[in-house]
């Protein structure tokens, strides 16, 4: 059956819009300053609590697309749809607070990844990050901008122009003064509003669709493998290729080493604990939300997946839970996007104008200023390719890709010594060619050449394996782990991996870029580096 | 209810159930780091 949406009138949607943006403003005047400062701006001091750190972790980790991509995993996969979307994507946040830890050790007073980078190798390495991110948030900005045009567009008769421009200038609007201290203080109320929203509307779908005993009777339209809870589809498809990215977005992004940089450095460990618990729950249990449309035999609207949740909430639920819905998908979107605006107005002010302009000698005032411009011109370009439902795929995969180049070179250049600037700057470009020629198919995968890759792919799995061990548990064991999950890797992938275009291509990215920095580090005749010294050219600009 | 209709339904409700869990352990933290700041006389944020 196809279920329609329900219609707000033009009137009752710009209020709720003018209600969310015009109450976040009023909130955030609670901590504005007159003055605000650099180190404020960009990460609130570095003593943020446990209880505001971890709901911005979680709230900038949720955006719109992470529930209806869960949903639509549910619908797709089944039973254990959801868990393969929001079970990696909580991981990722998990996984990269040993490293954070590292990060906070070396460089107590960083803002940005880069600047600890550039500290420890020069600005090639260093801008091969603040690029990689600058097209990642403008990316996301897109993304959140055009899903609360698409919300708008299909609950009220205003246009998605409309919609996406109200989100732009709201979220841009409370964060523009303070910074990272709005971004932060609005996400704690933010996600505080949308766990109470899903906590209230996953058991009622459940129940105003005939309860678990009417799910259990819709399970008989299932095919088998969408019963089933160790489904190899919906891993092969799904899950894999999320959990090989694990490492990739979380060492890559801005906005989580943004908030690494801002916790309190005792605190780091229970924030992302905990932010991993909130991001896993919200996220499978919205997902479950395809899982019921699908036992209940729901086709989405239009064929398109993202308007399943919109259609269940609209058929099932009363008016105003609706109304909760929409203000759950604005506050996730906006709670993204804001940290997406501050990550770009800290790359530029630290990255690019602290680090390569104003060569460690920066004006605050004019840091300050280019943090403000960076956010309306980012907004701006937001809106502008929104509006145009550019498509960005293409951009898209290769952001991804930068980000699983960098994973090994970054995090062998805060623990190894012999790592060099060439050896990061090489593997990260050789990672992206060799990613581009199997991503999009531009040598024909077959006879020698597809097992040459898929040995790669193999060192690629091995690599993201042997990592997450490391991280938790040293060298040895990371080690260890890595080897045995290459042999396995080795035995599965020759002859099957290269089916897996899209897999083939990110362990492609992690393999290379950690061959090609091992080689050329090892090979290396430079003295070795002192970690100590990073402290030393890592500093406030406020001083 | 059946076992099978019981088990799916812990399976849907488990995930309200911990982001209500988190939720309370998130406004329970700031209230304490909110108190903290204010006895020593700083911002909290």
């Amino acid at each position: 059956m196809e279920l329609d949406f329900y219609q707000f009138s033009t009137t009752t949607v710009l209020l709720m819009l003018a209600a969310f943006y015009g109450g976040t403003y009023l909130l955030t005047l609670l901590i504005r300053k007159k003055d605000e400062n650099t180190d404020a701006y960009m990460v609130a001091n570095q003593r943020i609590g446990i209880g505001l750190a971890s709901s911005s972790m979680t709230a900038t980790w949720i955006w719109a697309a992470s529930f209806y991509a869960a949903a639509t995993s549910g619908y797709t996969y089944g039973v254990s749809g959801p868990l393969h979307y929001g079970f990696w994507g909580a991981l990722m946040i998990l996984f990269i607070y040993p490293f954070g830890q590292r990060f906070r050790k070396l460089a107590p007073r960083a803002h940005t990844l880069g600047e600890l980078i550039h500290a420890r190798h020069g600005s090639s390495s260093q801008l091969i990050l603040a690029i990689s991110n600058v097209l990642g948030s403008t990316i996301s900005l897109m993304v959140n901008f055009t899903a609360a045009g698409a919300l708008v567009a299909v609950l009220s008769p205003l246009s998605f122009q409309a919609g996406v421009i109200i989100a732009g200038i709201g979220v841009l609007a409370y964060t523009f003064w303070s910074g990272f201290r709005a971004a932060v203080f609005t996400d704690f109320i933010q996600l505080i509003a949308l766990m109470a929203i899903a906590v209230v509307i996953i058991p009622a779908i459940l129940f105003a669709m005939g309860g678990p005993t009417a799910f259990v009777t819709g399970l008989s339209n299932l095919s088998l493998e969408q019963q089933s809870f160790f489904s190899k589809t919906a891993f092969l498809e799904q899950g894999a290729p999320f959990f090989f990215a694990v490492l990739a977005y979380a060492v890559g992004n801005q906005t989580i080493s943004q908030r690494l940089f801002a916790v309190d450095e005792k605190h780091i460990k229970s924030t992302f604990i905990t932010a991993t618990l909130g991001y896993g729950a919200i996220v499978i249990g919205l997902g479950m939300i395809g899982l019921l449309a699908l036992t209940a035999g729901i086709e989405p609207m239009n064929g398109d997946t993202n308007n399943l949740i919109p259609q269940v909430v609209s058929t099932y639920l009363s008016p105003v839970m609706v109304a909760l819905f929409f203000l759950l998908v604005i506050s996730s979107l906006s709670s993204t996007a804001d940290s997406d605006l501050c990550a770009l107005s800290a790359i530029m002010m630290a990255d690019v104008y602290g680090k390569n302009i104003a060569k460690n000698k920066p004006n605050p005032t004019r840091m300050l200023f280019i943090g403000r411009i960076t956010m309306i011109v980012a907004t701006a370009l937001g809106i502008v390719f929104a509006s145009f439902s550019l498509n960005i795929l293409v951009m898209l995969v290769f952001v991804g890709a930068l980000w699983g180049a960098i994973v090994f070179p970054v995090i062998a250049s805060v623990f190894w010594n012999k790592v060099t600037n060439a050896a990061f700057t090489w593997s990260v470009a050789i990672a992206m060619l060799l990613f581009c020629l199997v991503r999009f198919e531009l040598l024909p995968m077959v006879g020698l050449i597809a097992y040459i890759f898929e040995a790669i792919s193999a060192v690629g799995a091995a690599v993201v394996i042997g990592l997450m061990a490391f991280a938790f548990f040293g060298l040895r064991l990371g080690i260890a782990l890595g080897v045995l999950a290459g042999i396995a890797a080795l035995y599965f992938n020759l002859g099957f991996m290269r089916e897996y275009t899209v897999l083939l291509a990110s362990l492609t990215a992690f393999g290379v870029s950690t061959l090609v920095c091992t080689v050329m580090s090892l090979m290396s005749k430079a003295p070795r580096f002192d970690f100590s010294t990073i402290n030393e050219r890592v500093q406030s600009y406020d001083h | 209810m059946d076992i099978k209709a019981s088990l799916y339904s812990i399976y849907i409700l488990m995930w309200p159930a911990l982001s209500l869990g988190v939720l309370l352990y998130i406004l329970r933290a700031v209230w304490r780091d909110a108190k903290e700041a204010k006895s020593q006389n700083k911002e909290v944020l």
